[in-house]
């Protein structure tokens, strides 16, 4: 299965989308298919400074708490608030109406060390370590 | 006997049916078993207003023959087992010296015999305790089944609808927790009307070389009915919401049948059991730890050893934990806590990473089927 263009992925399996010096963060497809129904998010503070690779809140599935890591560091603007009411949203929809916060980012070289789209399909295809 | 510390997963004989299903294996109980297929929620919607196929063949199985059967049980157990009628299938529960729950079984007395159902997880220790147990007489000999045979679950309201037709005895007619002996879909079986997930349904007793086509048949002619397979994360949902304990939480060798909320299984005017003199004590004293019910007030989740607080003070932990669909899709949980904090009405603080979220104690179980 092709993952979607025009993002970036880290190895925790999050997904980056770049739009000038905002960044969009979600979980991806396969994430959320791995953790199962998804029961609850918590996600950083709006106005929260975040670092790259940190550990900034966690996702609930009916069976297990996963740690949720950003790919970016930054200053988060918003979080998607639609996941309160209805956290399934992230199952549905990873890469569209799940999408968990924004944040203005802290620079373009952490970029760099993301993977495209090929590169995580080789990291999933691998079984996702 | 039947080891799996340290040794390699065992399979069922239904294995290759679940991954064809797209079930997710995972090792419990020394087995390869399928915690889920479409999804945890999906499959307990599926039992609660339909049906789900259920394989519970890592559960050990073991056959009692002899006249001594009956009084040997009782002296092992808290639940009456001379008493029960043939063809009964009842609820019983093994206790260790101090009285804590050895493990928590089924009984079933067939009309030359008796089965029983142990845990997967507890099969390693109880098939020894069980032998030993027997040595000596000759009038109680003890047969493991375990892996062999096959057990195949269909629970929800439509599963007498499913499994009704395939069998040569009235099985619709089989009042809950009775059992019979015959054929399902031409095959041996000992059909039961009984399950762990709060619902109607059928547990089906198969050699493991007739399970996989009994398996097929029953999820092809469930399909008009709206029968999906269902996996061990459903049934631990199913389980929780029905008030049911799962040994290792919240019934352990240190939590009692009383303590575990199984009071109404332990008889005290039994002859001497296992276990009786520390039960009856703490019964009179009524000051031991128990689990309640809690339902937690906002939408975190608590999981089972997450502390639990009562005005600052800790009284207990979580046991088992889960979202409840069947309970208005609260937060609910399992909690051994102190007498003093076990009060239905109790507001309780469930610490959740480092902060406090509030609960109270309800009722258990949280769902009643017909409500």
């Amino acid at each position: 299965m092709a993952q979607p263009e025009g993002l970036l992925y880290s190895k925790e399996h999050e997904w980056l989308k770049v739009d000038g010096d905002i960044g969009i963060v979600g979980i991806t497809d396969y994430a959320q298919n791995s953790l199962g129904d998804i029961v609850y998010v918590e996600l950083p503070r709006e106005g929260q400074t975040i670092k790259q690779h940190g550990s900034i809140g966690v996702v609930e599935s009916v069976k297990a708490v996963s740690d949720l890591f950003t790919p970016v560091g930054g200053v988060v603007l918003e979080t998607n608030k639609a996941l309160e009411a209805d956290p399934a949203l992230v199952n549905r929809d990873a890469f569209g109406e799940g999408w968990l916060y924004k944040v203005k980012l802290a620079g373009t070289a952490e970029l760099a060390e993301l993977l495209d789209p090929a590169a995580y399909e080789t990291l999933v295809a691998d079984g996702g370590h | 006997m039947s080891t799996f510390e340290g040794a390699a997963l065992r399979r069922t004989a239904l294995y290759d049916e679940h991954v064809a299903l797209g079930g997710r294996m995972v090792p419990f109980g020394g087995f390869e078993m399928p915690v889920q297929y479409a999804g945890i929620l999906k499959e307990h919607d599926a039992v609660r207003r339909r049906a789900g196929i259920f394989d519970l063949s890592h559960m050990a199985q073991y056959e009692l023959r002899g006249e001594g059967v009956a009084a040997w049980a009782d002296s092992l157990t808290v639940n009456h087992v001379a008493t029960m009628k043939p063809l009964q299938a009842r609820y019983n529960i093994f206790t260790n010296p101090r009285g804590g729950a050895h493990d928590d079984v089924l009984f079933y007395r067939l009309p030359d015999r008796w089965l029983l159902v142990v845990n997967a997880g507890n099969a390693t220790k109880m098939w020894p305790y069980l032998q030993d147990a027997a040595s000596g007489r000759d009038d109680v000999r003890l047969e493991s089944h375990h892996g062999s045979r096959a057990l195949i679950a269909v629970q929800g309201p439509r599963a007498v609808e499913i499994v009704a037709p395939l069998c040569d005895v009235d099985a619709a007619a089989l009042a809950y927790y009775f059992c019979a002996e015959g054929r399902v879909d031409g095959v041996p079986a000992v059909i039961a009307r009984t399950g762990y997930t709060g619902e109607d349904g059928f547990e089906l007793f198969v050699e493991g070389a007739d399970a996989p086509r009994l398996w097929r048949t029953l999820l092809e002619r469930g399909a008009a009915y709206g029968l999906e397979p269902a996996g061990l994360g459903a049934r631990d949902v199913l389980r929780l919401e029905a008030g049911m304990p799962l040994y290792g939480f919240e019934l352990t060798e240190d939590i009692s049948p009383l303590a575990g909320g199984q009071g109404w299984a332990v008889k005290l005017a039994k002859p001497d059991f296992v276990g009786k003199a520390p039960l009856l004590a703490q019964k009179e004293a009524d000051d031991y730890d128990r689990i309640v019910g809690l339902v937690l007030e906002g939408r975190v989740p608590a999981r089972g050893g997450y502390a639990v607080f009562s005005g600052g003070e800790r009284v207990g932990e979580i046991k088992s934990a889960s979202i409840a669909p069947a309970y208005g899709n609260k937060n609910v949980a399992t909690a051994l806590v102190k007498k003093d904090a076990a009060a239905v009405g109790t507001p309780l603080d469930v610490e959740i990473r480092g902060t406090l979220h509030g609960a109270h104690v309800v009722p258990l179980p949280f769902y009643k089927r017909g409500t």
